[in-house]
């Protein structure tokens, strides 16, 4: 019975299970072929059950690899040969896979990054959870890249957004990093997993069955509305070509000024075209409020009970949790800043702030916990009532 | 393009003037010493390697393997080569 | 040269030749790529070249099984100019990256064209562990000693006493012997030649991509800008002459377990005085490589 269960490629029912499972299953549920990692906690359970399951529902492969430069660059290649590829990790992996991470940007190359974030730098807190990875998440690699980032607050969003963030990659053509905090990876709580029918998977597009092969530009965007050139893939008889350097419409390297201009913008817009696409953040009583709390993963719930009991006492507060991280959602913020103050609260010393303030144009309240444990309640409740009484 | 056709075998000697970079490999490797600079500059400015004596030529392939442009072939006999297989 | 005086003849010049003449090796060159980035008489060129007539002379697998991937460097551009799938990723990720499209398609044959600084500098970890799994690749290292590309520093296969722009009193570490540490790692087939070789070059690599596994080519490899000049070896003629001198043919049998026999020589003011070259290994039996044996090890779902 068990052994059947197994087989099954989406195990449809109610679990009580943590957001390392769920994000496997969510991967599984896309259709995922390969996983490449390095076992790193508070990533490792990822790694583990992977290798068991994977294989099981008729994945190529699962299995670590030497390092964390390895994994995601073994991810770029088997993307390129046609599959939907995982890689999981934790801060210092998502440090080290960074200058992998812009070679998938520049190439347009689909696949899924899982950063269970932990404390930091260097080894930091391996065991605890963070939320410092934001920053690292947009600005790691170097040069211009739009980055593409979704982050979690429960099991059951675990399962969700890594279906999501497989849709978005391979729609955009882009990478995708799913941002947990190291407390949402291993908390237990109730999931379920709908049929498989319920489940919405896209993938890639790619070039249409008539195409003539040896006039095939990789590149090539004219005609799609969406900006994202369909993918071809190694064996197919394309011959296509990938570079990590400024390359033309049929792939091939060219150090020009002007053709980098108009990649790289291309690459911006192609979020901009597709902003439907991100996840809507989640909203608490935002209507009316004066004060806003703005929190993500783990810390949104301390600020979703913060809020509610702000509430009970007739403060007139707000909850905005930002479910699409990158591309920031700006013109939220710039509404918000309108009508509300805001206060950010986070599990890092002050990334997300950033951000917030420069679209809020305006001084925030921070608050901030470090240490492992996100900010309790309480002190946003505080922080909350310093603003409601002005 | 300069084409060559060797006066008894008949095969054809081919230097490309647009790829040829004049390392002079080819020149100083032919075991016959059929080839020499010419006084031709091309556009990259570099002097290039032409066939000077195609009558002294072995098809030894030295030139064509010796070249790291692809400036230099010699066209084999495609009538011949099926005659052998 | 010594017979230059000798006078051209141009009687032999048809201006019109009856049929279209390419390069025989014409179908398988980006066109839009060349002339390639390399300085005149460049090495790189001629091994690109062995590797195409390898394809079309002596490989078993069809040409749209292979595909080409190269890292980063002088080597690196090497998969552009080849008009079959390619790939250039980042500074010795060329073996990763090619590892994981083998696993995804193991119907593909991974040809990975590199240089010595790419794949045995940064890259080493990499290549140590696709050795181990016996991962289906063939590995075309070129080695020319150096760092090329960014102006001539120092690499890990740079002889000791060699003068470069980041040593300049001479080298002071020891070099790596390449194929004896890819030997180490297990790799199952590996060979050895300098680029005056080419025929022997070429089939040596056409044998490599037949190998089933990781196969493993060192090409010997001259770059007289940056090497050549600052130790008075010459251009890349006097380089190429001195290959022809210094090389020692050797034999699997002639090696036996000491792999130091495969050690280069080099001496301050000469140059490379011993390049042992040759096939030092070929293991007949041929293990089971990688994504074989991950089907097998998967067989129990079906």
């Amino acid at each position: 019975m068990v052994v059947e269960k197994q087989q099954q490629k989406v195990l449809t029912g109610t679990y009580f299970k943590n957001g390392n499972w769920a994000i496997i299953e969510g991967a599984i549920a896309s259709g995922i072929a390969e996983f490449f990692a390095y076992p790193i906690s508070p990533a490792s359970e990822i790694v583990e059950y992977v290798t068991y399951r994977l294989p099981a529902v008729g994945g190529k492969a699962a299995f670590i690899v030497e390092d964390e430069i390895a994994s995601i660059n073994m991810c770029i290649g088997a993307s390129w040969a046609g599959s939907k590829v995982l890689t999981a990790t934790s801060g210092p992996g998502f440090s080290l896979k960074q200058e992998g991470l812009g070679l998938a940007y520049m190439t347009e190359t689909p696949l899924v990054c899982v950063n269970i974030m932990r404390g930091g730098p260097s080894t930091g807190l391996p065991t605890f959870s963070a939320q410092g990875d934001y920053m690292q998440a947009q600005f790691g690699s170097h040069g211009d890249y739009p980055a593409i980032a979704l982050t979690p607050w429960s099991v059951q969003e675990c399962f969700d957004l890594t279906i999501e963030a497989f849709n978005i990659s391979e729609q955009l053509r882009s990478p995708v990093i799913l941002l947990a905090d190291g407390e949402v990876g291993r908390m237990m709580e109730e999931i379920t997993i709908p049929d498989e029918k319920d489940i919405k998977v896209i993938n890639r597009k790619q070039p249409p069955k008539n195409t003539d092969k040896s006039k095939f530009r990789q590149y090539d965007v004219s005609g799609q509305d969406d900006l994202v050139p369909p993918m071809a893939h190694f064996g197919e008889g394309y011959k296509i070509f990938g570079t990590g350097l400024t390359h033309t419409e049929d792939g091939l390297p060219k150090l020009d000024e002007d053709l980098h201009i108009e990649l790289i913008t291309r690459l911006y817009k192609k979020l901009e075209v597709n902003k439907h696409l991100f996840t809507e953040p989640y909203t608490y009583e935002i209507d009316d409020a004066e004060v806003v709390v703005i929190a993500t993963g783990i810390t949104a719930r301390a600020c979703l009970q913060a809020v509610m009991d702000a509430r009970d006492q007739g403060m007139k507060v707000g909850l905005y949790r930002p479910i699409t991280v990158w591309p920031f959602p700006k013109e939220d913020i710039e509404k918000i800043a309108q009508k509300a103050e805001i206060i950010v609260a986070e599990m890092s010393m002050g990334q997300l702030i950033w951000p917030v303030e420069r679209f809020a144009k305006k001084k925030c309240t921070l608050v901030r916990r470090i240490g492992g444990t996100p900010p309790e309640p309480k002190k946003i409740l505080d922080a909350v009532r310093k603003l409601v009484k002005k | 393009m300069e084409t060559h056709q060797h006066p008894e075998d008949k095969y054809y000697f081919i230097t490309d003037e647009e790829r040829c970079k004049g390392c002079g490999l080819c020149i100083e490797f032919c075991p016959k010493d059929c080839l020499g600079f010419s006084d031709e500059i091309n556009e990259k400015g570099w002097r290039v390697a032409k066939m000077h004596r195609m009558k002294d030529c072995i098809k030894c392939y030295m030139c064509e393997r010796m070249c790291p442009d692809f400036a230099i072939f010699v066209n084999e006999d495609e009538s011949a080569e099926k005659a052998e297989t | 040269m010594a017979e230059k005086s000798k006078e051209i003849d141009k009687s032999s010049i048809i201006k019109r030749p009856p049929m279209d003449l390419k390069h025989p090796q014409e179908t398988l060159l980006r066109k839009k790529a060349i002339p390639t980035i390399y300085c005149p008489g460049c090495g790189i060129g001629t091994t690109i070249h062995a590797f195409l007539e390898a394809l079309t002379k002596y490989s078993k697998i069809p040409q749209d099984q292979i595909f080409v991937v190269s890292g980063i460097g002088c080597t690196g551009r090497a998969s552009g100019y080849i008009n079959l799938d390619g790939f250039h990723a980042i500074h010795g990720r060329a073996i990763p990256f090619a590892s994981g499209v083998d696993i995804a398609k193991p119907s593909l044959k991974p040809i990975v064209i590199s240089g010595d600084g790419d794949l045995f500098s940064i890259g080493l970890g990499h290549l140590a562990h696709a050795a181990r799994r016996n991962t289906d690749m063939t590995v075309i290292c070129i080695n020319n000693a150096i760092y090329g590309l960014t102006g001539g520093q120092d690499a890990p296969t740079t002889p000791v006493g060699a003068k470069t722009r980041s040593t300049p009193y001479g080298k002071i570490s020891f070099p790596f012997n390449l194929s004896h540490i890819t030997i180490a790692n297990g790799a199952t087939f590996c060979a050895r030649y300098t680029v005056y070789e080419f025929v022997q070059l070429s089939k040596a690599i056409g044998r490599a991509i037949n190998h089933q596994g990781f196969s493993f080519i060192e090409v010997i490899s001259n770059c007289h800008v940056n090497f050549g000049r600052r130790n008075d070896l010459g251009d890349s003629i006097a380089m190429r002459q001195m290959f022809k001198k210094a090389r020692v043919r050797m034999k699997e049998e002639d090696i036996g377990f000491d792999l130091h026999k495969t050690d280069i020589e080099y001496e301050i003011g000469k140059g490379f005085t011993k390049i042992p070259t040759g096939v030092f290994l070929n293991e007949k039996d041929e293990p089971e490589e990688f994504s074989e044996r991950i089907t097998h090890a998967y067989e129990f779902k079906k």
